[in-house]
């Protein structure tokens, strides 16, 4: 922190000095919270810019087509960004689909049903899912999940079910589904923590009169809190997308690393994130490294988009804007 | 009035148990994850951390043995440097926006901080790259370090702000009232009153840097040897489960496991010690 020495308070000074002194010091002190502040703000513009500059070759080369080219092919140099699009897109909502239900459940049992002595540890457990390493849970994931996975669940899954693209090809264990159950777990913690929060903010009056109007806790809760978090709710499960496009090395671990675009779950698949981890160091070429930050930059502006969305939502909710 | 018939009235109930009780059922699976994933690092981490993987350095691909002190020792180097490069400025930005934070400016600022948060760490490392790794051509420790201390400034300048928020305003009214400037009011009386809090979400955003690897990989890289300079590749623990799961050595994910249970013991001690000191922190303000 900066603080000027001239306003010593030990030493009494003439009352004119003291207050030029005041002037000064005040103003520097505000002068560099503002200065800190605004760090804040450099450092999106700042990202926006590094990624935009190291991937103006790319853009160049290819410009729109980047994005609808499905080729991923380093020896030819011949890039294209739907493969990961697609695998980020499939692993992230199927992750949503599997996560909400559960991350729901664990914040109506937190906020309305829990006895109050039962409430702040298992919020504590819900939160140390999130402070777990991405890395550990890759680690878990391709060490424990993956071959359990393949043994129990995609081998049965391929032999009953093969002839549905949705099960196609054979099992490898390392595949989209591997990376939806651990990127379902690593966002649950995020959803889970923002929806308690917004039922919580639901005002006791609400439940108060559905009670008294003879509903069950369940409808009360169903029917009147809620409807009444809902947009907070909406914010949360956002707030978790955010998480889900965004999350790398436990995706890369378990994902299989494969640039192709495939319906089965059984298959390996590839995401945004995932490919910058793994072939980033790798890149040889120029117009290779230009294309891997290209992605990096249309990961930066996805997850942007979201995050800013979510924020609007759980603040209307939380500046009780949002009246219904 | 409606007349409800007494099926109606006990399938409500059913339902409202079986309702609440799926709720409880969901908190338990949940809940699940955290116990089964500690339980795995502790049965295959525990056998191999020992003195010999504390304290010497890897050995080459294939060779048994070895252990992993450079990347612990710059695990810490890393994360200390990015603490130093953002307590004062994430401290300042919560400052600003507990102090003077009515502004549209202000509301701009809290909000970007926000969206930062969520931003994937792995976009945070790659502007870095381009930032400092291209310009000095070489990954460096610095790099790493500013990497990991770009993800901590919008996280403490959150949470200043809030424990800032919280100190009650006789005490700035009681300073300013004894004759002290403004600046002096904030540095002797609010940030100290502050303090306890402010360190507390300082420890959460260590922890969660000290577990990521995505903003490391091509900022810092790795380093078998040992290095203590700025401007060279550096190890870390992350980085070094990430090559080692990777890797087709028996011995090598053997280490992966160690390196796992250590890296979660540093993130958890870190959690539960914030999470206890805040909770008496909230007693006693009540």
């Amino acid at each position: 922190m900066n603080e000027t020495t001239t306003g010593d308070p030990t030493a009494p000074k003439v009352r004119t000095h003291n207050r030029a002194a005041t002037f000064w010091s005040d103003r520097l002190f505000r002068a560099a919270a503002v200065a800190c502040a605004s760090v804040v703000v450099l450092l999106v513009l700042f990202f926006a810019y590094e990624l935009w500059r190291s991937s103006e070759l790319s853009i160049r080369t290819f410009g729109w087509r980047f994005w609808i080219s499905r080729d991923w092919d380093p020896v030819r140099e011949r890039f294209g960004a739907l493969p990961f699009i697609w695998g980020t897109l499939v692993t992230s909502v199927a992750a949503l689909i599997i996560a909400v239900p559960l991350s729901l459940g664990t914040a109506i049992f937190i906020a309305e049903v829990a006895p109050r002595w039962l409430r702040q540890p298992v919020s504590f457990v819900v939160e140390l899912l999130a402070a777990i390493p991405s890395v550990v849970y890759g680690l878990w994931g391709v060490f424990v999940m993956v071959p359990w996975l393949r043994e129990h669940v995609q081998v049965p899954l391929s032999q009953r079910f093969g002839h549905i693209p949705l099960f196609a090809g054979p099992a490898f264990g390392v595949s989209m589904m591997a990376a939806i159950l651990v990127l379902s777990v690593m966002i649950i913690p995020y959803i889970t923590a923002v929806s308690r929060e917004v039922i919580l903010a639901v005002p006791q009056a609400q439940r108060e009169a559905s009670y008294g109007l003879g509903a069950t806790k369940w409808e009360t809760i169903r029917r009147v809190v809620l409807r009444y978090a809902r947009v907070g709710i909406l914010g949360a499960i956002i707030l978790g997308y955010g998480r889900a496009v965004g999350e790398t090395m436990a995706v890369t671990m378990v994902i299989g690393n494969r640039p192709e675009i495939t319906t089965s779950l059984l298959q390996p698949g590839y995401t945004l994130a995932s490919v910058i981890a793994n072939e980033f160091t790798e890149a040889t070429s120029p117009l290779y490294l230009s294309s891997l930050t290209e992605l990096g930059l249309l990961l930066f502006i996805i997850t942007l988009v979201i995050n800013a969305l979510a924020r609007l939502l759980v603040w209307q909710v939380s500046r009780g804007e949002v009246q219904r | 009035m409606i007349r409800l018939s007494r099926t109606h009235e006990w399938w409500r109930r059913v339902l409202n148990v079986l309702a609440l009780t799926l709720t409880g059922v969901c908190a338990l699976l949940v809940m699940a994850p955290v116990f089964i994933i500690l339980i795995y690092l502790v049965t295959n981490g525990i056998r191999s951390v020992n003195l010999e993987f504390l304290t010497s350095l890897p050995k080459p691909p294939g060779e048994p043995g070895g252990g992993l002190a450079n990347a612990i020792v710059g695990s810490f180097y890393m994360v200390g440097l990015a603490l130093v490069l953002s307590l004062p400025i994430g401290v300042g930005a919560g400052v600003y926006l507990a102090e003077f934070g009515q502004s549209r400016y202000a509301h701009l600022i809290r909000f970007v901080a926000d969206v930062l948060n969520g931003m994937p760490s792995i976009v945070i490392g790659v502007s870095v790259w381009a930032l400092l790794v291209v310009p000095m051509r070489t990954f460096s420790a610095l790099a790493g370090g500013v990497a990991l201390a770009f993800i901590m400034i919008p996280m403490i300048t959150r949470t200043t702000e809030e424990m800032v928020r919280a100190v009650p305003n006789a005490l700035r009214e009681a300073s300013l009232g004894l004759g002290a400037t403004y600046a002096r009011t904030m540095w002797s009386v609010v940030l100290p009153a502050a303090r306890g809090g402010i360190v507390t979400g300082v420890m959460l955003a260590l922890a969660r840097v000290f577990g990521e690897a995505a903003p490391l990989l091509f900022t810092a890289l790795g380093n078998r040897f040992w290095n203590l300079y700025l401007d060279r590749p550096m190890a870390s623990l992350p980085t070094q489960i990430y090559e080692y799961a990777k890797s087709p050595y028996e011995d090598w994910h053997r280490q992966a496991w160690a390196a796992a249970l250590l890296l979660i013991v540093v993130v958890l001690i870190l959690n539960i010690v914030a999470r206890v000191s805040t909770r008496e922190r909230f007693r006693a303000l009540r």
